[in-house]
């Protein structure tokens, strides 16, 4: 079985979840060749075959050509996968190349299953189902995080690729992250604020916890989008990624994007009335309340 | 410019969900059903657009599904858009994602549609496929994980949302496909008005398989909830209890209480 994997550069970068595809494929036993687009010195440490596009050529971000590179390599390797990260490039480009080789897709995929089937999330994370692609070869996008990052060891043999014609999308240029409110990474205690606190005006409530904990308040992204909170205190993939003693998340479900940037805190209160909520997968202690009946009960016993 | 919104209809993520008969999707039995929150996005950026524009583009609304999406579709119409489409398949949920791709993209190819907007994802199929799989078969330019959009004269502006808080910027001529992320836009409520106004507004129903020329690639076979990694301490029951129990576990468990 063999596995072509679909490395991520971005400014000039490997990116490092483009490990963890190195990762589900010695879970799953597979030869692998990767391709790049990218230069000599974004390279993995890897001993086998790297397909590298030029990305001063091709543009780290050009999906119409991108894929007929893809297409260029799945030619010459015969691959029985063709694996990507779910990531803003994977899950942008994965389509555009399924739709190519005329592939099945499964998107987002956790788990290996039995039988040549595939574990993916569904319904925000709360359930599972188990797909089975049709055919080969079978275009994945792995959940960043679901398998373990695993750096190979060795010097690639790098193979050149190319491919001919225009993209249909042109990408003008990178902007940063907005860097303004507080350093979340450095907090002791985070007192995080989800959609479950119902409104802005209730959020007052919430920093008056941290303010008690000694800590900073912190929000997931739906509360960054309604406008209740800063972008500055967003906390997840597109916000901080944070490890403090202790993470308090106040009315947060769960989505997969908030867990991976608040996981590894050293000990994880979740308040939610939803007992099922993705969030009690990460949680040392769940309590189960609405909660803005048990934040001020429980900021008002602290101060007792 | 004839816009096309393609929306699709979701179960409130906050229900328990349990297998129907056929063991690999969920039960519909108690569940409520809303307009997909990506979606929601999609909408309010067409009549953005269509604001913009003094009002010139046509809004069409379009969901695939049994007859309960006609309800998505009538708001989506109430945020206004101009008329919906209704593709009548009570089995939508056991097609794959590259199925609904090419119903929608063999309703579209005809109608000579300059943009087509969606959510980035479904919340609660999450395959991200759709949007873009629809542009490929159109052969219409696409950008994903919209969090800015800007239109003049035939181009679109996309701000993409990238990991780490990064933003990448792409331009694309009509006609184009757009997937838009949380955050792109502060989605309407529908006002009364605009709600009874939407009751007179036409919906043309279409029989799924007018439009079905494709075989499925990815066969469901399973639905479960996920085996709990968690082994986190649950407390329920009396507030004041929970309260002390809490501080019991913050005391024992972590230095930040002393």
């Amino acid at each position: 079985m063999k596995f072509l994997l679909i490395g991520e550069c971005r400014e000039g970068k490997l990116l490092e979840y483009s490990y963890e595809l190195f990762g589900f494929a010695s879970q799953a036993g597979a030869e692998t060749a990767m391709l790049l687009v990218g230069e000599e010195g974004t390279l993995p440490g890897y001993g086998g075959t790297v397909y590298l596009a030029d990305a001063g050529k091709y543009g780290e971000y050009n999906p119409d050509l991108h894929k007929r590179l893809v297409q260029a390599v799945v030619e010459r390797e015969r691959p029985d996968y063709v694996v990507f990260m779910h990531t803003s490039y994977g899950w942008d480009l994965a389509p555009r190349v399924a739709a190519l080789l005329k592939a099945p897709q499964v998107s987002e995929v956790v788990a290996l299953a039995e039988g040549g089937g595939f574990e993916r999330p569904c319904l925000s994370q709360k359930m599972r189902q188990v797909v089975k692609p049709q055919g080969t070869p079978v275009v994945l996008t792995l959940q960043g995080g679901a398998f373990p990052a695993l750096v190979p060891g060795g010097t690639p043999q790098v193979q050149p690729v190319d491919a001919a014609g225009e993209g249909k999308v042109e990408f003008l240029g990178y902007e940063a992250a907005a860097r303004k409110g507080v350093d979340l990474t450095k907090a002791e205690v985070i007192v995080s604020v989800g959609r479950g606190v119902g409104k802005k005006e209730n959020i007052p409530v919430i920093a008056e916890l941290a303010r008690v904990l000694g800590g900073e308040v912190g929000a997931s992204r739906p509360v960054v989008d309604s406008g209740w909170m800063d972008a500055g205190n967003q906390v997840g993939v597109t916000g901080q990624t944070v490890s403090p003693k202790l993470y308090v998340a106040c009315g947060i479900s769960g989505a997969i994007q908030h867990l991976a940037g608040m996981k590894k805190s050293g000990f994880i209160v979740a308040i939610n009335k939803d007992k099922d909520a993705p969030i009690a997968g990460v949680a040392d202690v769940l309590v189960v309340a609405d909660v803005m009946q048990f934040v001020p009960a429980l900021t008002a016993k602290l101060v007792k | 410019m004839k816009i096309l919104v393609c929306i699709k209809q979701v179960p409130d993520m906050e229900s328990r969900f349990k297998p129907d008969a056929s063991g690999v999707w969920f039960a519909e039995t108690d569940l409520a059903f809303r307009v997909n929150e990506y979606d929601e996005y999609a909408v309010e950026q067409a009549v953005l657009l269509k604001e913009q524009l003094g009002g010139e583009p046509e809004v069409t609304v379009l969901s695939v599904g049994a007859d309960r999406v006609v309800e998505a579709i009538k708001k989506g119409l109430s945020m206004g858009g101009d008329r919906g489409v209704h593709v009548q398949d009570a089995a939508a949920h056991l097609k794959d994602s590259w199925q609904v791709a090419s119903i929608i993209a063999a309703y579209a190819v005809g109608e000579g549609f300059d943009l087509i907007l969606t959510g980035l994802q479904s919340q609660d199929r999450g395959s991200a496929q759709v949007g873009v799989t629809i542009a490929e078969l159109l052969d219409y330019a696409c950008a994903t994980t919209a969090v800015g959009f800007e239109y003049a004269d035939g181009t679109v502006t996309v701000k993409r949302e990238l990991e780490g808080g990064v933003k990448g910027t792409v331009r694309l001529k009509t006609p184009a496909v757009v997937t838009c992320q949380l955050g792109l836009n502060q989605p309407r409520y529908p006002t009364l008005p605009n709600i009874m106004k939407a009751k007179k507004k036409e919906v043309r129903v279409i029989p799924v398989a007018e439009l079905l020329h494709q075989e499925q690639r990815v066969a469901p076979v399973e639905f479960r909830a996920p085996a709990r990694k968690g082994s986190a301490v649950v407390l329920e029951g009396e507030l004041a209890d929970q309260v002390d129990r809490l501080i019991g576990i913050l005391k024992d468990k972590t230095a930040v209480l002393r």
